[in-house]
């Protein structure tokens, strides 16, 4: 019975991992198909890779995406953390309103966002002359509230009266918000930056109607769908997944490294006591 | 940590610089392009920056109306754009097109009289636009499952091969050759006439496996679909012994068809007229042309090409097809208000059934 369980508990393991990863896999198998498309395999070759690194467009693609993710990413952090910060600290029936009012832009379908923008900055004249800080300013207009709201929670846990302190021992306000408030929800700010980067990376439909002169990846690659997605779509993608699980074991193991190293501190300290 | 954190900060405000910098100080010597997915050699594009200093903005379209609905816009940034012929018809109505000074463009010489001919149905002198590569609607067949000859529309209606017909996804298309089967024009603004054939594509559903985009191309080769209609660009790589199926063939039914062409234009809007005349002559350049049509795979309008490509392309019928094929092809012309007749006939078959 033991081991039929621990058979049943593997093969479940073994299916949701094919589930998971096995369109990836297959994505990583035929970006080394000498063919052009995906429809059949050729032997293998590295021909997707030289195609994708020859064709400028697609590497334009990528470096606006890069260049909008990291600053619409940092902008959405600065304005988010700041307005947490503020918000917090309102009356309890203020506080209700602003936040509700901030929750809107989630709740919005992309659609209407996109094309409200769209609409807006032909309206105030942003012309597609400006194409980076027209994706920019969308971009951060839907990455605010995650910001916001993955900052909130974690000024709610922490008490006013760690700033309090700070001003008693003759801190100024702006050396105990540097020094202690900031510190203090340092987790919330960066998780909100990772979802603010992340969001903009794969955004489609905002990027499609606001975009014009020039593109992200997302459009970019919808536009080849048109004509079939030829392999080095497939090598990109490729590339891009053994980037970002890089990223995700560096932070995971850092983040184990520093669990341990915070449990040895508590031993030490419970130990003196 | 204030460090780390003014340290993200000056670079992101570096980078913002720069790349608005970047932005308008190159403007001016920047020519910005809309085209198809995939649809040009990308080395040419590093090709003609070189040559001439000029830096493309390559991008992406995936539709005949989104690019119209880009160049209708009131700062539309786009200098050379590739729309379908009877979107041309439609742009030419609205206004929207610059007249080109053909005087910059000596290679125009190099375009087969014939295509500008045809091109001068649908913009008349060829004032506007530049043929850049063409091809025909026909039908690929699986030789191991149709053993018959096909010459005819009629077969994609033969109860023989139900449920192994794939027909395309799109309205124009599927409604037109439909309508040419039952011997009308696929040109008609008779309602009757598409009422007719949306009865036939409804009557159709059983032999039909459905509507197919892109990925008929993949069903055809995997050998699952016995008929597909299909562009000549596609049945290109259907056919072709190394990347297809040696056992897929093409026709253009006896009937007629479709002949369509995708053109170079310039907007009226554009600054950089003369920028963008220089980059469709550099894309009629005989070298040029030949390389873009063997990567892209659709048929090229320019003869000059034509001559340097090697026998395998020219005496391939798909890809080169002989007169009497162009002849009994039709092109697609802007239907204006009557588009709703087709666009309700094309919903009751796609989705009422």
């Amino acid at each position: 019975m033991k081991t039929l369980g621990k058979v049943f508990k593997w093969i479940y393991l073994v299916l949701t991992l094919v589930f998971l990863y096995a369109p990836i896999f297959v994505l990583i198998v035929f970006s080394f198909t000498e063919s052009r498309t995906m429809s059949k395999w050729n032997g293998f070759s590295l021909n997707a890779y030289r195609e994708m690194l020859s064709d400028a467009a697609l590497m334009d693609a990528l470096k606006v995406t890069l260049i909008v993710a990291v600053v619409s990413a940092v902008a959405a952090t600065f304005i988010g953390t700041v307005a947490a910060i503020g918000i917090n600290s309102m009356k309890r029936r203020r506080r209700m309103i602003v936040e509700n009012i901030s929750q809107l832009p989630m709740v919005n379908p992309d659609l209407v966002t996109g094309i409200s923008l769209m609409m807006l900055f032909s309206f105030i004249g942003l012309s597609s002359k400006f194409g980076y800080l027209r994706l920019i300013l969308a971009h951060t207009t839907f990455n605010v509230p995650y910001v916001m709201f993955s900052v909130l929670p974690k000024l709610r846990q922490s008490s006013n009266m760690l700033y309090e302190a700070a001003m008693d021992l003759g801190c100024k306000p702006t050396k105990a918000l540097w020094k202690v408030v900031i510190p203090d929800i340092m987790p919330g700010i960066i998780s909100g930056f990772i979802m603010a980067f992340t969001l903009s990376l794969d955004d489609f439909v905002i990027s499609w109607f606001v975009a014009d002169g020039i593109q992200n990846l997302s459009i970019y690659i919808y536009g080849l769908a048109k004509r079939g997605i030829s392999t080095k779509i497939n090598a990109f993608s490729a590339l891009m997944f053994v980037v970002v699980v890089t990223l995700l074991l560096i932070v995971n193991i850092r983040s184990m490294r520093e669990e341990k190293y915070a449990a040895a501190q508590r031993k030490k300290v419970a130990k003196s006591n | 940590m204030k460090k780390i954190i003014s340290a993200v900060l000056i670079t992101v405000m570096l980078m913002t610089a720069l790349s608005f910098l970047t932005a308008c100080s190159s403007y001016d010597n920047t020519l910005y392009v809309l085209n198809w997915g995939d649809y040009i050699k990308p080395s040419l594009i590093k090709q003609f920056e070189k040559e001439t200093g000029y830096k493309v903005k390559y991008t992406t379209m995936t539709s005949n109306e989104e690019m119209m609905i880009k160049l209708r816009s009131e700062d539309c940034i786009y200098d050379l754009c590739f729309p379908s012929d009877y979107v041309i018809e439609k742009l030419i109505e609205e206004d929207l097109l610059a007249e080109i000074n053909k005087d910059n463009i000596p290679n125009l010489s190099n375009i087969d009289p014939k295509f500008l001919e045809l091109s001068n149905q649908f913009d008349e002198g060829c004032k506007y636009s530049v043929p850049y590569m063409w091809g025909t609607v026909g039908i690929v067949y699986n030789t191991e499952l149709v053993k018959e000859p096909v010459d005819s529309w009629d077969i994609l209606w033969d109860e023989k091969y139900s449920g192994q017909v794939l027909m395309y996804d799109s309205m124009r298309d599927s409604i037109g050759v439909t309508l040419i089967k039952l011997g009308y024009d696929m040109n008609t603004r008779n309602p009757e006439e598409v009422e007719a054939a949306a009865q036939a594509l409804m009557a159709q559903k059983p032999i039909r496996m459905g509507f197919f985009g892109d990925d008929a191309k993949d069903t055809m080769i995997s050998g699952q679909g016995a008929l597909a209609v299909v562009y000549s660009g596609d049945a290109m790589l259907c056919c072709d012994p190394d990347e297809g199926n040696p056992n897929l063939a093409y026709v253009v039914p006896k009937e007629g068809s479709n002949v369509w062409f995708d053109n170079m234009i310039i907007p009226k809007t554009s600054t950089k007229k003369a920028m963008a005349e220089e980059f469709i002559n550099f894309l009629c350049d005989a070298e040029v042309a030949k390389e873009n049509t063997e990567y892209i795979g659709y048929s090229t309008p320019n003869m000059a090409a034509l001559a340097l490509m090697d026998e395998s392309w020219t005496e391939n019928p798909i890809y080169n097809p002989a007169q009497d094929v162009l002849d009994r092809c039709t092109i697609f012309h802007d239907l204006g208000d009557f588009l709703r007749v087709f666009e309700e006939a094309w919903n009751k078959v796609y989705f009422e059934n």
